[in-house]
């Protein structure tokens, strides 16, 4: 017997199997063949695209666009991945309503720009359904390069590298590749498996070892990686999490919502994943609409999202919120947590108003108390256990134009380095740019 | 509520859209049907003489190529005259005659080139009680190979032979259905006319072939592993036909004479413009074909309101309204200057006039470091490419230099007088003025 909607506490199975099935489908369907001809032929294929110069991997929108059009989505998948070897997984992800799309001129003529993302995973799809993969590696340079943290940075720096004929060892401290593509991304978002499949897909190119369960600053030392290695990138994204700092925070339901979402992400059967009845998280970027979005569809009742900042500030896109608002999650602005109440567990929270006034937050004393036997913590990641050798720029990793770190041979990029917004496309980015600096300082 | 009332030849119709002879002509159910939807008239589908009647392919006998989102643009067939026996059709054609006598109904003929065998079919025809016939000189494939169709369309003096014999064989009007797989419609025309035509129509089919299967390496549609050139018709064709029309309505020899406009018609503005290019009236095939018999709704509601708009009462109001102002390319007026205006109100940057003026053009578009396009005055030619390749209509538009301002081109200030080719001081063969 499935749980009700409105058990109270936190439990599994409020909903039933085909209800979760239905809410976990793909956010953005896949494009039938003639879909994709007709989204295509929207495309004026603009002369030094603005679309080409948002996207941070520079794929070549237009030329893309017309291959699909002109009925060879494997070449316009070619194309992609040219500039974006995770470019399956950027179709799926990318807030292209901040990237590509808000820059196509059908936005600003029209408001309904071209739809880049789904078109791009059309092509991708296509090319990747029929187990093809269009890169080959080149001779054999002898050089060797380790990279750690197999997440997008990592996995686009490792293809790029191998692909220009180094030989390649990426380690990462969990079991599994693909780094938040497999542990962090909405489970509606990369639906079927998606993230290993397109790393199985990435290996096809050859010359890349993964070593699993391999961590830097326990197993790896960065020492050993640069007597072992002719070059070393670093892509361990941000590990760590931000504390709330709010009284009652070690209570139990209250929680990390990465933690939240990995446990999500890795469960085999999604209808035995406890959730509460009402669930509050503290955030307003991508990470806290994840968490609030999916703890609605496994069937919560009351999920609100508690953001300190007003809507505008927030780090999620009007998509993003949208998103959120229309699977009925309640967006509340302008407050900040300040305890968390209950016998043990959590059971309520209380809530600040907060005014922001020449750029600083203040408290204006008045509180509201909300039911809360979740409380997810989503208020950004850190960076942990980066070598203390390395200079830092901000919080993360300090980096220049191609990626180097302040170590000679070390490299880094992705969430962990300086520079770029923390997104998967930026990471692939990165990665690829970073791959190419390393080519040139070792064949130089 | 303007008068639709079409007077073509002293045969009357409701409206100027008639079918024109094509399968959906060819049997009485169809037509019956096009009466109630509301068609004016039709020209049945051309029938052959006595005896087996011709044999169709049992394959595809249609190709097509499309636009975004499979909009049929063109279409290709390969079909032949009437496959049902004649005494059947003229029947069809009797009944349905009597049945709707404010309706036209026109037979369209195809018999060999031999007297006898106008002679034979022509009373029949006029027994059944149309209002005229179509001579089919136009159909470019399979029938042409046995000498009829367009293998007469382009002989002139084979189109008066036998305009005369129809005209010595059948009291009612006779219009003479023109092929365009020639190099000077006017040709053809000069001869219908001559042999004694009431009327010509135009366009019949256009030689093609439509697409090439990559696989079997044929050309499309393919019967087994075999293709062969057909006849195409559709929106594509209208510039075409246009032109053709034009061309007979201008040209002094045969100007006046009769037309009914085919080719391409889709929406009342084709109709239109045919019309004010001197057709008296349109028929259609493809746009019924694709569409189905309610198509004619639009074109007459589309052809009231702008009739309703102009304050034109009757069609003869506007038929032929256009022809003056075609002209020779040698009588343009050379002293007329524009240049191409970007709005920038309009414009969405996509860049599509720079690329095309810049690469293949006159590079008369200047693009800013933050994407703003405007044109060179001193550079433009004003060739309209700009304007046929922006995707936001109206947002460039082609503005005429007033005479006396300088045109910074050529640094000339713009004459208000008329000068043509056939003064300029660069032909050789001016006759100049001076
Ligand atoms: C919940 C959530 C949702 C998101 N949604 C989106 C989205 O929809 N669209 C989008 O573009 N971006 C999204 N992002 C951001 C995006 O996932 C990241 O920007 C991107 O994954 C960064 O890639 P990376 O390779 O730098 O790091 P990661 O993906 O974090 O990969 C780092 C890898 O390094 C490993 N690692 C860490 N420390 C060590 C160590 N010490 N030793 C060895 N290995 C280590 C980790 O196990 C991991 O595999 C989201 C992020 C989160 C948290
Ligand atoms: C399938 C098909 C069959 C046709 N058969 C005839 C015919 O028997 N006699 C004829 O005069 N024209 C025939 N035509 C030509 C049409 O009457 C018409 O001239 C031509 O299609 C151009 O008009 P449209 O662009 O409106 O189709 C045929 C056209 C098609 C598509
Ligand atoms: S901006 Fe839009 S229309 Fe222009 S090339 Fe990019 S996707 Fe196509
Ligand atoms: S009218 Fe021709 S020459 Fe002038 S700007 Fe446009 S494309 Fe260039
Ligand atoms: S083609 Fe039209 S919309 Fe595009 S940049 Fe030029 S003027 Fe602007």
């Amino acid at each position: 017997m499935a749980t009700s909607h409105q058990a109270s506490g936190i439990e599994a199975g409020r909903l039933s199997a085909s209800e979760i099935a239905d809410n976990f489908g793909d956010l953005h369907p896949q494009y039938e063949a003639h879909e994709a001809a007709v989204a295509a032929d929207r495309c004026y294929f603009c002369y030094d695209a603005p679309c080409m110069t948002a996207c941070p991997t520079s794929i070549d929108i237009p030329q893309f666009i017309r291959e699909i059009q002109a009925g060879h989505p494997e070449s316009a998948a070619k194309t992609i991945l040219e500039q974006n070897i995770l470019g399956g997984m950027c179709a799926r992800v990318c807030p292209t309503e901040t990237l590509c799309e808000e820059a196509c001129v059908r936005e600003a003529a029209e408001g309904k720009p071209v739809e880049i993302g789904r078109l791009q995973r059309y092509a991708t799809d296509t090319l990747m359904e029929k187990g093809v993969h269009p890169f080959g590696r080149a001779e054999a340079t002898g050089k060797k390069v380790a990279i750690v943290g197999a997440g997008p940075a990592g996995l686009s720096a490792a293809h790029r590298l191998a692909m220009l004929g180094h030989d390649v060892v990426v380690y990462d401290a969990k079991s599994k590749a693909g780094g938040l593509n497999e542990f962090g991304i909405a489970a509606y978002k990369s639906t079927n498996d998606f993230a290993a499949k397109e790393v199985d897909w990435l290996l096809q190119i050859g010359g890349i070892t993964m070593e699993y369960g391999k961590k830097l600053g326990a197993e790896l030392s960065l020492d050993a990686l640069k007597a072992d290695y002719d070059a070393v990138f670093l892509s361990i994204g941000l590990a760590g999490v931000n504390a709330l700092r709010a009284d009652g925070e070690d209570k139990d339901g209250v929680r990390d919502a990465v933690d939240f979402i990995a446990e999500l992400r890795q469960a085999d059967d999604l209808t035995n994943l406890a959730v509460g009845r009402n669930v509050v998280v503290i955030g307003g970027g991508m990470t806290a609409v994840d968490a609030a979005v999916q703890s609605k569809l496994l069937g919560s009742e009351n999920v609100t999202i508690a953001y300190r900042r007003g809507r505008d500030a927030m780090g999620a896109s009007r998509f993003e919120q949208d998103l959120a608002a229309t699977k009925g999650v309640k967006l509340m602005f302008n407050v900040q947590p300040v305890a968390i109440h209950g016998n043990g567990a959590c059971a309520e929270i209380e809530l600040e108003y907060t005014r922001s006034e020449g750029g600083t937050l203040t408290g204006t004393g008045e509180t509201v108390r909300i039911a809360a036997d979740q409380v997810y913590k989503a208020i950004g990641q850190t960076l942990e256990g980066q070598p203390g050798a390395l200079a830092l720029e901000g919080r993360k990793i300090k980096v220049d134009e191609n990626g180097r770190t302040s170590v000679e041979g070390v490299w880094a990029g992705g969430d962990c380095a300086s520079g770029g917004e923390d997104l998967t496309v930026t990471a692939v980015a990165e990665g690829r740019d970073a791959a190419m600096d390393i080519h040139a300082s070792l064949m130089g | 509520m303007a008068d639709l009332t079409a007077d073509f030849l002293g045969i009357k119709s409701p409206n100027p859209f008639w079918l024109a002879s094509a399968p959906p002509t060819d049997k009485e159910y169809n037509v019956r049907r096009a009466f109630e939807a509301g068609w004016g008239g039709v020209v049945w589908k051309t029938l052959g003489s006595e005896g087996p009647p011709v044999v169709n392919v049992n394959g595809p006998r249609y190709g097509a190529i499309w636009g975004a989102d499979r909009r049929l643009l063109g279409l290709n067939n390969i079909e032949l005259i009437t496959d049902r026996p004649l005494e059947v059709n003229l029947e069809e054609i009797t009944r349905v005659k009597k049945d709707y006598p404010d309706r036209a109904i026109i037979v369209s003929i195809m018999v060999p080139c031999e007297e006898q065998a106008w002679k034979d079919i022509l009373p029949r025809v006029e027994a059944t009680g149309a209002d005229g016939i179509e001579l089919n000189f136009g159909c470019p494939h399979g029938m042409a190979e046995r000498g009829m169709g367009s293998a007469v369309g382009q002989v002139p003096e084979y189109i008066q032979m036998v305009t005369e014999w129809c005209k010595k064989y059948y009291s009612k009007p006779v219009i003479v259905k023109l092929t365009p797989n020639i190099t000077d419609i006017r040709h053809p025309a000069r001869a219908a006319k001559a042999g004694g035509a009431d009327a010509v129509s135009l366009i019949n089919t256009i030689n093609s072939i439509v697409s090439v299967d990559l696989d079997a390496m044929a050309p499309e549609p393919t019967i087994g592993d075999k293709g062969t050139h057909g006849g195409y018709c559709g929106p594509a064709v209208k510039p075409i036909a246009l032109n053709m029309v034009a061309e007979i309505a201008r040209c002094p020899q045969t100007h006046g004479l009769p037309i009914s406009a085919i080719g391409g018609v889709t929406t009342w503005r084709d109709a239109a413009e045919f019309m004010t290019m001197g057709a008296g009236n349109v028929q259609v095939c493809t746009a019924a074909m694709t569409y189905g018999f309610n198509v004619v709704k639009e074109m007459i509601s589309g052809l009231n309101q702008w009739m309703d708009d102009k304050g034109y009462k009757t069609l003869d109001d506007f038929v032929g309204k256009a022809v003056p102002n075609v002209t020779d390319w040698q009588y343009l007026n050379l002293n007329y200057v524009a240049k191409a205006k970007i709005s920038q109100d309009d414009c969405i940057k996509c860049g599509r006039c720079f690329a095309a003026c810049e690469d293949t053009s006159h590079q008369a578009i200047a693009m800013s470091e933050d994407r703003v396009f405007t044109v060179k005055d001193d550079e433009c030619v004003a060739c309209n490419l700009c304007v046929n390749v922006c995707p936001v209509e109206g947002c460039i538009t082609m503005e005429q230099v007033p005479a006396g301002q300088i045109d910074e081109r050529t640094g000339k200030v713009v004459s208000d007088e008329y000068a043509n080719w056939t003064t300029h001081p660069n032909n050789p063969s001016a006759t100049a003025a001076e």
